[in-house]
């Protein structure tokens, strides 16, 4: 594979700050060929690790979810505390600004391969906040989504079919919306950069 | 109960209008010089120890802020909102934040969403709900909130508005005039 | 109090404790808003010394929304679908108030079979929020087990909200002029059931929780809160009760139809965790008892809903009120303002989290451990989401 040798600008950053970070250019991985492909795939499917991330009131019903009656555990999906760990991240309901800044982050430090669940129509087209001056529309503008669940809130059973669903399109070798984050990188940079307004972190979080 | 501490209030303080919610709820409307005086006499004297709220309605029209501070007294339950009207134009008010731990936080949020300084209360001027927000305050009249969304975010093309009010009237009632 | 090494605690100057980081005895650490250790999303900047707070600031504004402004470009009855979702949790506290004050405004009084239902959805809605909180307060201080049980028991009562309005967790249900449906064939024996589950599960739980000598010997003395600090931080609902205040406004000034139920306001004396803790829990099992005497006594037949105007054309008059409502975690207010035209002129909203979070909070953890800021944070039974709307 070629290597990219793009350094990342980091130019928002305070002087003493930008020696800290990593300022390397994120690169795209290519999916195996093949069986191993397909077994990978098959395996990332069966243990779907949710970031522990509550962004929004749709996080209320992640919680019987995670619980006994609806139990997501007999999926293979469990709730994890840190980014590193995980693999799903379920945005719940819309995204203020402040927290958009740190779904930019945390969905940077998730190791690929990572997936995005967007819950409620409010990451759809603004839902019910589209005239809000603090929370955005439309989230697939500032970080790629696999999955959409409509409603306001989702039931629990409409998250797990949105995570059945986020399993086949695995499976069929079609969630590679980390690549594509990485591809159309200055797009996303852009947008992200146009509302959120103090920005003072990395241009990408290892 | 309560017209004796009306009665002793407007001996002491410049009252301009008393307005009577309901029985255990009153407003009263007084200058910006007595306001914080009054409250602290409510405080000790009177028995209304707790600050429900503190909070802004702007007049744009007036050219005025209006802010009310309710306080509740636990033995009588009764409410007291005292009105303070102050100048759109330059809005600073006398802090209270030496009378309820939790006012700090009124009076920061309120610095934020409507620009009304309170001078010496601790950390006024840090950022409290928003991050990086660099309009006019967004409570204020003066601030378009659907104008700011549909530029600064990405609507989503094929969004439909339908104004209630027409709408309703073609659906359910074209011929008659609503009641 | 044991002899403490004080070497290691900042200097006070002035009552304020001089924090020099650069002197590398501190460590700043952010619990939050990415962190399971928060109440929802909120984040805490704590000053560490070794593992133990020495100086603690809430950050807020994770979930601001604007709501306050957005009430301003919307009439009346389009705001419900807005106040639900201040406390998700517990939307009904938010949906009584707001429509209590628009009533109030208007002039508008509701007849006697409203009142019942919405006293029984308030008092649903308080119990499925202790439920969950539980389940948290528990977890926090490292008992997993019992949200398994109280989480998944709530979710029974959002069937019963359902089958009664139609959604399981926002459920816009008290309209101004009353409520938009009369309860359905059927829901007194599925209420009854519930309540026997739900009484199941609190046996439980008193059980293996508040008879855990590992939880008693975390939360015991966590989070004092002495008399004197009530008044001055504002502190409301059972976190005062549990310092020995009787105040309840279901009893103080009642509102709807608590005049005609039986209960007592429930007070503890310790104040601290472990006190928060049992007051809640016998609150649980009044809620229980107060959903069955409104079931019993609640009037079968009669109008649920009262005639209000067109409610898109509805002008309400001028004026200004404040309603408050007694909820899970305390009082709850609105301030309405109304200038004689169908929008509001200005709708603020006071939770009870806004103190207990913020000032309270930063005061009450300084000198507890890392560890069991968690628990103290579950213990005043905060919801980010009421701070900032």
């Amino acid at each position: 594979m070629k290597k990219d040798n793009r350094l990342l600008p980091n130019k928002d950053m305070p002087d003493f700050e930008r020696d800290y970070f990593c300022d390397a250019h994120p690169e795209t991985v290519k999916p195996l060929k093949g069986f191993i492909e397909k077994f990978l795939n098959w395996a990332r499917a069966n243990s779907l690790w949710i970031l522990g991330f509550g962004t929004g009131c749709g996080a209320i019903e992640l919680r019987p979810l995670m619980t006994a009656r609806f139990d997501m555990f007999r999926y293979g999906m469990a709730p994890r505390p840190t980014p590193r760990q995980s693999c799903v991240f379920v945005i719940g309901g819309y995204a203020s600004i402040k927290t958009l800044k740190r779904i930019v982050r945390s969905y940077e430090q998730i190791q690929a391969p990572k997936f995005v669940l967007a819950l409620g129509s409010c990451t759809i087209n603004g839902g019910m906040y589209f005239d809000s001056y603090n929370t955005i529309n439309r989230i697939d503008h500032y970080i790629p989504v696999d999955a959409y669940v409509t409603g306001c809130m989702p039931r629990p059973e409409a998250i797990i079919a949105g995570l059945r669903k986020l399993q086949e399109l695995i499976k069929q070798g079609k969630a590679e919306k980390a690549n594509e984050y990485i591809e159309n990188f200055e797009w996303y940079k852009a947008n992200q950069k146009k509302v959120i307004k103090d920005w003072n972190m990395p241009d990408y979080n290892w | 109960m309560m017209k004796d501490i009306l009665k002793r209030l407007t001996e002491k303080f410049p009252i301009s209008e008393i307005e009577e919610q309901r029985a255990n709820m009153i407003f009263v409307t007084m200058p910006k010089i007595n306001a914080v005086q009054c409250i602290s006499y409510l405080k000790q004297f009177e028995g209304f120890t707790h600050l429900v709220m503190l909070a802004a309605v702007d007049y744009i029209e007036d050219g005025i802020f209006q802010l009310t501070y309710i306080l509740h007294n636990y033995e009588l339950h009764t409410d007291i909102g005292i009105r303070v009207q102050i100048d759109r134009k330059q809005p600073v008010m006398e802090s209270i934040h030496t009378l309820w731990a939790q006012a700090r936080t009124y009076q920061q949020e309120l610095k934020e969403m409507f620009g009304i300084d309170f001078p010496g209360s601790p950390d006024i001027d840090e950022p409290f709900l928003l991050e990086g927000w660099q309009n006019i305050p967004p409570m204020r009249k003066d601030f378009d909130t659907l104008k700011y969304s549909q530029e600064t975010f990405f609507p989503r093309p094929g969004r439909k508005h339908y104004d209630p009010q027409k709408y309703m009237k073609e659906k359910l009632y074209p011929d008659k005039e609503p009641e | 109090m044991k002899n403490r090494d004080r070497e290691k605690f900042p200097n006070v100057l002035n009552g304020i404790p001089v924090i020099d980081l650069e002197s590398q005895k501190f460590l700043k650490v952010w619990q939050g808003p990415q962190h399971p250790g928060v109440t929802g999303n909120i984040s805490l900047e704590v000053t560490l010394s070794g593992d133990e707070v020495v100086d603690l600031k809430t950050h807020v504004g994770y979930l601001h929304r604007g709501f306050e402004k957005l009430m301003e470009r919307r009439k009346y009855l389009q705001c419900f679908t807005i106040v639900c979702r201040i406390c998700v949790p517990e939307p009904d506290t938010n949906e009584y108030v707001f429509a209590a004050a628009t009533e109030e405004l208007a002039g508008i009084t509701i007849p006697e079979k409203a009142k019942w239902l919405r006293t029984l959805v308030l008092e649903m809605a308080r119990l499925a929020s202790f439920l969950m909180w539980i389940g948290g307060q528990a977890g926090a201080l490292g008992m997993g087990t019992i949200a398994q049980w109280t989480v998944a028991q709530r979710d029974y009562i959002l069937d019963l909200f359902e089958e009664l309005t139609g959604a399981r967790v926002y459920h816009m249900y008290m309209v101004p002029g009353g409520v938009r449906g009369d309860i359905p064939d059927g829901f007194i024996e599925h209420v009854e059931k519930v309540m026997k589950g739900v009484e199941k599960v609190l046996y439980d739980v008193e059980i293996a929780l508040l008879n855990n000598a590992i939880f008693k010997m975390r939360a015991k003395g966590l989070g004092y809160i002495s008399k004197a600090m009530v008044d001055e931080y504002g502190i409301v609902g059972p976190n005062a009760r549990a310092a020995g205040l009787a105040r309840d406004i279901r009893k103080d000034s009642p509102y709807l139809i608590y005049d005609q139920l039986d209960f007592n306001v429930i007070t503890g004396t310790h104040s601290d965790a472990l006190e928060r803790t049992f007051v809640r829990f016998r609150e649980m099992l009044q809620c229980v008892s107060l959903i069955r005497q409104v079931i019993n006594k609640m009037p079968r037949n009669g109008a649920y809903y009262t005639h209000i105007p067109n409610p898109l054309h509805w002008k309400i008059p001028a004026g200004e009120t404040y309603v408050r409502a007694e909820a899970s975690r305390g009082e709850y207010g609105y301030y309405m303002v109304s200038d004689g035209t169908e929008y509001p002129r200005r709708v603020q909203v006071r939770g009870p989290s806004y103190t207990h979070a913020i000032a309270v909070l930063e005061k009450l953890a300084i000198g507890t451990n890392l560890a069991d800021l968690a628990g103290l944070m579950v213990s005043l039974h905060t919801c980010p989401p009421e701070i900032e709307r």
